[in-house]
């Protein structure tokens, strides 16, 4: 920023023609890129305006075509909370995306490290097939994990044959974490070893206080895809609303609230709001995640 | 003796080691993708509803999918439909953005965030929010198109209009790709635009041959790996057809799904359909299998050992 502000006051110095044609030319450039930032915030910040407004609004200036509420009707998130069923949604999104999280970062962590670090026959094909099991769509195999859980085991209508699986690494997660482990140079592994370090403290002691913010992005990322699947509740908790989770049970939200905009907005404010909060407490973790994947090879 | 000796416990040490450590996924793969797989395969050949023991029908499953069962080829039109202009649009607005952040001077961070948030909102909400915001009867943006004199669509409920409306929603959560296309901007050399610039190169001209080939990779990653998200498109079609149509009652209600017209079919959708509201568990693994081939066709793609998207080596 302090370039821009020194760079103009440079070229006033020397008042010739062309530096002040070059200065109106920065200017007119600068405003030229500012407006069209100023356009596109609008474009991505005016869905979350209006979805809050008519959080805001009464039952009846829900169903009108007004933007802004006449009162305001912050009682509208009590009704929300007060819906049956809505505590125990969000305790059950907890212990999924908590949970979940924990299992998929210790069974991940120790994968990730074999692959990024150890030498052995077979690794660059494990390696293929954890990408080919990240890009996989999960109505692939949904099937016979639906008979196994349902049938065998009967545990439909649980959340558990949502969180038992991630307790066997996530193919995501030990990509990512994998991608990070690799820029660990491998200087600091062998001096662990001098010094007399086996492989699982090495992991421990060396490896893990490095990946530190490789393990942030991954939970964060594993605790928002549990917190926003929809297709898991569907398939295994759906004939029980106690094991519903609050991404899916929003649906059905709007499903008993047939007309109530305002309710049904208030509530997807209530499910979007977490999310958005732990991001600007975690923003570094979230975009390295998005570039350790997208961009390092 | 005593050397080639200790050598091939040290040898077997270190594939223990490996073994211990990858165990997890080992397990993991074996259980939920190995075994399922060959699950698929068998249940497509049988005839299979739930109740009765499954029985074998040959390729009657296949012949019904791809002949009989009426959803098969829209949904697969619509999920072409998806990966080609979806992905396309998607790519374009999101190179759009990752430049346009690279030229803020001011306020950089704030509008960074702004682009960014969107992308992070649980899939379900912006469906709900979108099928409120696109609502033809009082949804604000149609409020706002007339108040300016501009014909409003009816977006969800108009099958011309449910495609470019789910587009829309997806462009609104690009903030993914802008961060990738926003790296991989700031690492091109400054020397090479400046040299460019002596060279008398025009903006365009700077554009094609400095950054583009420069970004080019990128570009794929994000083309192929748009391609297999649009392929896995299932939530966000599914909600805003069922909150557009007002079918919804809870779990359990019978939904013809592809609201309206079959206009937001999409594969992935059949497998449900087929399977856990038809209970033809085998057909559901045939459209199953379809989507497996295609996905795996595009992680070939993104694997390729030379000009692949993503190196297994170091």
């Amino acid at each position: 920023m302090t370039q821009v502000l020194e760079r103009p006051a440079e070229l006033a110095r020397e008042s010739s023609p062309a530096a002040r044609t070059a200065r109106r030319k920065a200017l007119l450039e600068w405003i030229a890129v500012h407006s069209l930032g100023v356009a596109a915030a609008l474009f991505f910040t005016l869905p979350f305006v209006f979805v809050l407004l008519t959080s805001l609004m009464s039952d009846s200036q829900a169903l009108s075509r007004d933007l802004v509420p006449h009162t305001w009707e912050w009682a509208n998130y009590r009704k929300v909370f007060d819906t049956p069923g809505f505590l125990t949604w969000w305790r059950n999104t907890l212990i999924y995306a908590g949970l979940g999280t924990v299992l998929t970062v210790v069974s991940s962590v120790p994968v990730a490290y074999a692959l990024a670090k150890f030498r052995f026959r077979g690794r660059n094909l494990a390696l293929m097939l954890v990408i080919s099991m990240m890009m996989l769509p999960p109505q692939v195999v949904v099937i016979p994990m639906y008979l196994f859980w349902a049938k065998q085991l009967d545990l439909s209508g649980t959340l558990w044959p949502m969180i038992v699986p991630l307790a066997f690494g996530d193919a995501f997660s030990i990509f990512l974490l994998r991608q990070f482990l690799v820029t660990i140079p491998n200087e600091y592994l062998d001096a662990a070893k001098v010094d007399g370090c086996g492989d699982l403290r090495t992991l421990l002691r060396v490896v893990l206080p490095m990946a530190r913010p490789g393990i942030a992005a991954v939970a964060l990322f594993q605790f928002f895809a549990a917190w926003n699947d929809y297709f898991g509740p569907q398939i295994y908790a759906s004939e029980n609303p106690d094991a519903w989770t609050l991404s899916y049970a929003l649906e059905s939200f709007k499903g008993a609230h047939h007309t109530d905009w305002n309710l049904t907005m208030a509530a997807t404010v209530l499910v979007m709001a977490p999310v958005i909060l732990v991001f600007f407490f975690a923003q570094k973790a979230f975009v390295e995640g998005v570039t350790l994947t997208g961009v390092k090879g | 003796m005593a050397a080639t000796h200790t050598l091939k416990a040290k040898h077997r040490r270190s594939a223990l080691r490996t073994l211990a450590f990858l165990s997890p996924w080992l397990i993991g793969f074996a259980v939920f993708f190995a075994y399922p797989m060959i699950s698929t395969v068998y249940f497509s050949f049988m005839h299979y509803d739930g109740f009765r023991p499954p029985t074998w029908s040959g390729t009657k499953n296949w012949t019904y999918v791809f002949e009989h069962y009426p959803f098969f080829w829209p949904a697969l039109r619509n999920t072409l439909w998806l990966v080609v202009i979806m992905v396309t649009l998607r790519v374009l607005f999101g190179l759009g953005i990752g430049m346009l952040i690279t030229k803020i001077k001011t306020g950089t961070g704030v509008f960074r965030t702004l682009f960014y948030l969107p992308y992070l909102a649980p899939p379900v909400a912006a469906t709900m929010a979108f099928a409120f915001l696109l609502n033809p009867g009082t949804g604000p943006v149609n409020s706002i198109l007339e108040k300016a004199g501009i014909p409003a669509p009816g977006w969800f409920n108009d099958p011309d209009w449910s495609k470019p409306a789910l587009t829309l929603m997806f462009l609104w959560g690009v903030g993914d790709l802008m961060v990738i296309f926003m790296a991989a901007l700031l690492d091109v050399p400054k020397e090479q635009y400046e040299a460019a610039e002596l060279d008398g190169a025009s903006a365009w001209q700077r554009f094609r041959f400095v950054t583009l080939p420069t970004i080019s990779p990128i570009i794929m990653f994000a083309v192929v790996t748009g391609v297999i998200a649009a392929m896995q498109c299932y939530t966000q079609p599914l909600v805003a057809g069922k909150v557009a149509s007002g079918v919804i009652q809870g779990a359990g209600t019978m939904f013809e799904p592809g609201y309206p017209e079959h206009s937001t079919l999409t594969l992935p959708q059949l497998v449900y359909n087929l399977g856990f509201q038809r209970f033809d568990y085998g057909s559901a693994c045939v459209v199953a299998l379809v989507l497996f081939a295609l996905s795996m066709a595009f992680t070939a793609l993104l694997m390729r050992r030379r000009g692949g998207l993503i190196q297994a080596g170091d």
